[in-house]
């Protein structure tokens, strides 16, 4: 016990494995049993409506909650918040979808689309004020942008939640997890990036990065936007015979935290440039800082994405009757997978790191965006979500 | 002696380029950039296609490379040797150093190299010496280190260390990937064309029965690898598996028989599919036990090795019943036609046949107005509410039984016609509705025939018959003259008559207008069109009455009420002239059967890829989030040194240090020293 008391607040205490658990205090136990807690009402509510899949992935979330809570403290009130706001918006419902419409909270602030909205109008914002900060010297302004980074990821999980709800509301045999169309893993992606950076902004504290990661962000809401304009993506629709597979429910996320942690490895990238050139160098984190940001993105990026790319072929295996044919769409996801494969070979050789890395990442984003959405726009193939 | 020196040298070089690692970056990165190729060029077209695509010269070239099968291409599958080979190499050459590595504790370490490491510091311990290496050891116990004490002449080493799991996660995740490209070699069609090329295998091409097919065109029962499908219409059963290879294919037995009981397709109301689901009996060649399953999309069935799987549905061969009504001008009662989906009905002396190509009981189709009148999304209601919004101004329907055919003439031109069973309703009155297209790809034109009181298009045919039966036709005429007393009036009007059924049955309006354009001044086109038209609505209506007269109808008088009627059924008659066939064929009646379409597969490579995807992802997690950290305690007189190292360095590593500096200080009782 001494040795953790004794030791001096450092100011990113650094995660050492077996020291994390003597760093356990009240409030962690307080967050487990919060969890806990949750897990059981949300069980009475709904506990009915799972098979032992759902209930399998349920159960495992617990433990997964609490670890993110132990490990990263700001996710606990991320994760009260949108508790309270979903369960709002389920209870404001009262099993009638009509009162999105009717009822002032759910239409201006809890219904999906309404939520989603104000995330993209949050994240607009947030960009807004990384910027201003950055050129103001501002640090109230970052401060700000943080803040709105934060509450825009709260509306669009809480949106998303309740979208799921709604889905159950359009018809039990169509109630869905809103990971299956091009919209929803859009609105999904941008949370999934925008937690991850937050997550490093803590983790390095540093806010300059900001003006670089919340574009890309800004970019897929705008995307997101144009899309549901044209297209009326916002419409929940059933899932074909295909998409009705567990393995959907696992793949689309851990695809998304990959595609998530490439974008902020390439925009990361893009500032590491800039600073081994002497643009900026003094505004910016050092070289080796953002170096090091760079990898841990892309780990875990590169990590997820292996498993999202086995959980794919498990499923394809199960749908289409064999787990690898070459589809597009999942010979995208091998091409960006080797990608970032080759990074981190290359981080690992003498003469091919610095600059060469860090161009290696920036191209890498183009290629997750082909992956992404390229696939879906120009090639033709099994993947049936999203064909634009 | 020279020689193989030289030689053995040589070899070394070989293996050191393989497994460098640069020669593995390029690999990989010559592999990425291969498989692009795959996806920009659609693969395992027809031929022909290509052709288009490319023309003649490029063509060749890319068929020569076998862009059209990269992932088949011998080149592509040597890069996967290539990169299986590196990895191996790798592996091996790693293999001893890092078992060294991670058995070690380096309690050996030299004083002088401890004091070389970036990461050190040197502590004043106040504890007595006897109890600093008890402190510490228990220290690092907590601190979650495996470590070794070493006394040595000047000193006490403790020699600790941490994640030594991640170099495990290299040897799996490594070993994995020569896994997974084995497993993939072995379930790849590389098994097939050595079939085809060994053992005198000869894909088959036309359509030949079953039965048919030359023992060169079967693979072998016993065959471990391959990917094939199954056709099986409802009640019947197939013990058989379709290969398509190149453009023929090859035939599969199975060790057991699938029969298809029932085939369900299940909808949403938005009418998309909502469950594909087979009923089939698998029985065992062998043991002649039976397995009652039902397949679904993501839930295959798998026996004896061989999975089952539901890839798609077709027509089983359904039972149409027609009543088929002559559109020709030689009079012809309605008769009656029957046939299965998929057979060529012969029309007798005509010369014509009919191939029925399709029946889809269930048709969910979209019957709101076009788009532009009320279909554009507001933004509003893109931005706020719910997103379970009806499609917006969509209308779904179902629109029943469509049923199509083609209708071959003497020349063996064919049309193709999509008929709806049931009559549709638009603006309030009653329709059945067929289809024409002449090229398959074509505009589809509608003949919409009105139907009558008692919903039947007997009145329209018979109609029609008045208009284009010269024995009728002077029937009809007779009864339109019969309107005056007068002589010459009559005969004006008869040529009148005789002349417009005449033009009308050249092909509707068309000749009719040119005829005005030829021969009445222009300031007179408008009222002469407009006193045709009259005059051929007269002629309808008296024709619809000689229908009813025969049918054995009570007459009416024109009015409002039969106004449309007559009006639909003048365009129906213009139609009619653009329809291109000697007769429409009703449907009455049918029996529907369905056909599932199984794959069955049977992949030995599966259990190996498995197992490697489990070992990469543990490999790579290892790798990635396992770092092997070292900590060297040297205790000495009135000293004791702390030296830090990592298996790779990252930005935290220094405050990771400090932390057990200040950890150690505080247990060895020294001053702090930041
Ligand atoms: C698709 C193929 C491959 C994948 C997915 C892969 C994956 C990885 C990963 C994730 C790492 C960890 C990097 C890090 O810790 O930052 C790694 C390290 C390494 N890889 Fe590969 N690798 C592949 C092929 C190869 C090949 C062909 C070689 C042979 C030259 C190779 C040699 C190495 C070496 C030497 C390391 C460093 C291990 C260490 O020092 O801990 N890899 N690989």
């Amino acid at each position: 016990m001494e040795a953790a008391t004794s030791s001096p607040p450092l100011p990113q205490p650094p995660a050492v494995h077996a020291s994390r658990f003597r760093q356990i205090r009240a409030t962690d136990w307080l967050f487990a049993i919060a969890v806990i807690a949750g897990a059981g009402f949300a069980w009475s509510r709904y506990g009915h409506s799972m098979d032992g899949y759902d209930i399998a992935i349920f159960l495992f979330h617990v433990p997964l909650l609490i670890a993110l809570g132990w490990a990263w403290r700001p996710f606990r009130p991320f994760a009260a918040v949108v508790a309270a706001l979903a369960l709002a918006g389920f209870w404001l419902y009262q099993g009638d979808l009509t009162r999105a419409d009717q009822v002032f909270f759910l239409k201006y602030l809890l219904s999906s689309q309404t939520a989603i909205s104000w995330m993209s109008a949050l994240f607009f914002t947030a960009t807004g004020a990384y910027w201003l900060g950055f050129i103001a010297r501002a640090s109230f302004a970052e401060r700000t942008g943080n803040a709105m980074t934060w509450c825009a990821a709260v509306m669009g999980t809480a949106g998303l939640f309740v979208r799921w709800y709604e889905s159950y509301l359009v018809g039990p045999d169509i109630g869905h997890i809103p990971i299956s169309n091009l919209y929803e893993v859009f609105v999904f992606f941008s949370l999934i990036t925008a937690l991850l950076y937050l997550f490093y902004e803590r983790r390095y504290n540093t806010r300059k990065l900001g003006i670089f990661v919340m574009p890309v962000i800004s970019a897929a809401v705008i995307f997101l936007l144009w899309y549901s304009f044209t297209r009326n993506a916002y419409q929940i629709q059933p899932l074909v015979p295909a998409l009705q597979s567990y393995w959907m429910k696992i793949h689309v996320p851990a695809n998304f935290i990959g595609y998530g942690g490439f974008s902020i490895a390439a925009m990361v990238g893009v500032a590491y440039l800039l600073v081994s050139r002497g643009i900026l160098a003094a505004r910016l984190p050092k070289a080796e800082v953002l170096e090091d940001v760079m990898y841990r993105a892309i780990a875990i990026g590169f990590a997820f994405f292996t498993i999202a790319t086995i959980l794919g072929a498990l499923w394809a295996a199960e749908a289409w009757g064999s787990y690898w044919s070459w589809d597009p769409k999942e010979t995208w996801a091998l091409i960006v997978w080797i990608n970032y494969a080759v990074w981190l070979h290359m981080r690992l050789t003498r003469n091919l790191r610095g600059n060469m890395l860090a161009w290696w990442a920036v191209v890498g984003l183009f290629v997750t965006t082909f992956a992404f959405v390229g696939v879906n726009m120009f090639l033709s193939g099994l993947h049936s979500y999203g064909s634009l | 002696m020279r020689q193989s020196a030289k030689r053995a040298s040589f070899l070394d070089d070989l293996i050191e380029l393989l497994s460098s690692m640069r020669f593995a970056i390029s690999l990989l990165t010559l592999l990425a950039i291969a498989s692009i190729i795959g996806t920009v060029i659609e693969q395992n077209l027809p031929p022909n296609a290509y052709l288009n695509q490319f023309g003649q010269f490029w063509e060749q070239v890319f068929s020569r490379l076998s862009l059209y099968t990269v992932y088949n291409a011998g080149w592509f599958v040597a890069i996967l040797a290539f990169l299986v080979l590196s990895t191996t190499l790798c592996v091996i050459r790693q293999f001893t150093p890092m078992l060294r590595d991670i058995r070690s504790f380096r309690e050996q370490a030299r004083e002088a190299s401890l004091r070389g490491f970036s990461h050190r510091a040197s502590l004043a311990p106040a504890l007595p010496p006897e109890e600093q290496c008890a402190a510490a050891s228990a220290y690092l116990k907590r601190a979650g280190f495996r470590f070794r004490v070493n006394e040595r002449e000047g000193g006490t080493l403790i020699a600790a260390k941490q994640g030594g799991l991640g170099r495990v996660g290299y040897f799996l995740a490594h070993g994995a990937i020569v896994l997974i490209c084995l497993g993939g070699l072995l379930d790849g069609n590389l098994p097939l064309s050595m079939q085809i090329s060994l053992s005198g295998k000869k894909p088959v091409s036309g359509n030949m029965s079953i039965g048919d097919i030359p023992p060169s065109g079967r693979l072998a029962a016993g065959n471990w690898s391959f990917r094939g499908n199954i056709y099986i219409p409802e009640g019947q059963a197939a013990n058989n598996a379709i290969l398509n290879v190149d453009d023929g294919v090859l035939l599969q037995p199975l060790p057991f028989r699938v029969e298809l009981k029932r085939f369900n397709i299940e909808y949403y109301e938005t009418g998309m599919p909502k469950r594909y689901a087979s009923d089939v009996v698998v029985t065992d060649n062998e043991t002649g036990e039976a397995f009652e399953r039902t397949l679904e999309v993501n839930k295959p069935f798998e026996h004896r090795g061989i999975t089952l799987y539901q890839a798609g549905y077709d027509d089983g061969g359904s039972v149409l019943r027609f009543t088929a009504h002559g559109m020709t001008s030689a009079a012809h009662p309605p008769f009656p036609i029957s046939g299965e989906v998929g057979a060529q009905i012969p029309l007798g002396k005509t010369g014509h046949s009919i191939e029925i190509t399709g029946f889809r009981p269930f048709n969910v189709e979209d019957v709101s107005p076009p788009p532009g009148s009320g279909t554009n999304s507001q933004p509003e209601t893109a931005m706020l509410g719910s997103g379970a919004r009806a499609a917006n101004g969509k209308n779904l329907r179902n629109l029943g039984p469509l049923y199509t055919y083609r209708l071959r003439d003497p020349a063996g031109q064919a049309r193709e016609y999509n008929n709806y069973m049931q009559p549709v309703q638009i603006s309030g009155h009653w329709y059945q509705i067929s289809g024409v297209r002449s090229t398959p790809a074509g505009e589809i034109s509608w003949l919409r025939i009105p139907l009558d009181e008692d919903n039947s298009v007997n009145t329209w045919f018979a109609i029609h018959q008045s208009f284009f039966d010269p024995a009728r036709q002077a029937e009809l005429v007779k009864r339109f003259t019969s309107s005056t007393a007068d002589k010459d009036e009559k005969a004006s009007l008869k040529t009148i008559a005789d002349h417009l059924l005449g033009l009308f049955a050249q092909g509707g309006m068309a000749p009719i207008n040119k005829f005005i354009e030829t021969s009445v001044p222009k300031d007179k086109h408008e009222e002469a069109g407009e006193a045709f038209i009259q005059v051929l609505q007269r002629l309808i209506w008296d024709a619809w009455m000689m229908a009813r007269e025969s049918a054995g109808k009570a007459a009416m008088e024109p009015d409002e009420t039969n106004a449309p009627f007559v009006r639909d059924a003048f365009f129906a008659l213009t139609a009619s002239q653009r329809y291109g066939a000697p007769l429409y064929l009703k449907l009455d009646s049918f029996e529907q059967r369905q056909a599932t379409i199984l794959q069955a597969t049977r992949s030995p490579g599966k259990p190996l890829v498995y197992l490697g995807s489990l070992l990469l992802t543990l490999g790579v997690f290892a790798m990635l989030y396992i770092r092997e950290r070292r900590l060297f305690v040297l205790l000495k007189q009135g000293e004791a040194l702390v030296a830090m190292s990592s298996g790779r360095k990252s930005v935290g590593l220094e405050e990771i240090f400090a932390r057990h500096r200040e950890g150690l200080a505080a247990v060895l009782g020294a001053p702090h020293t930041t």
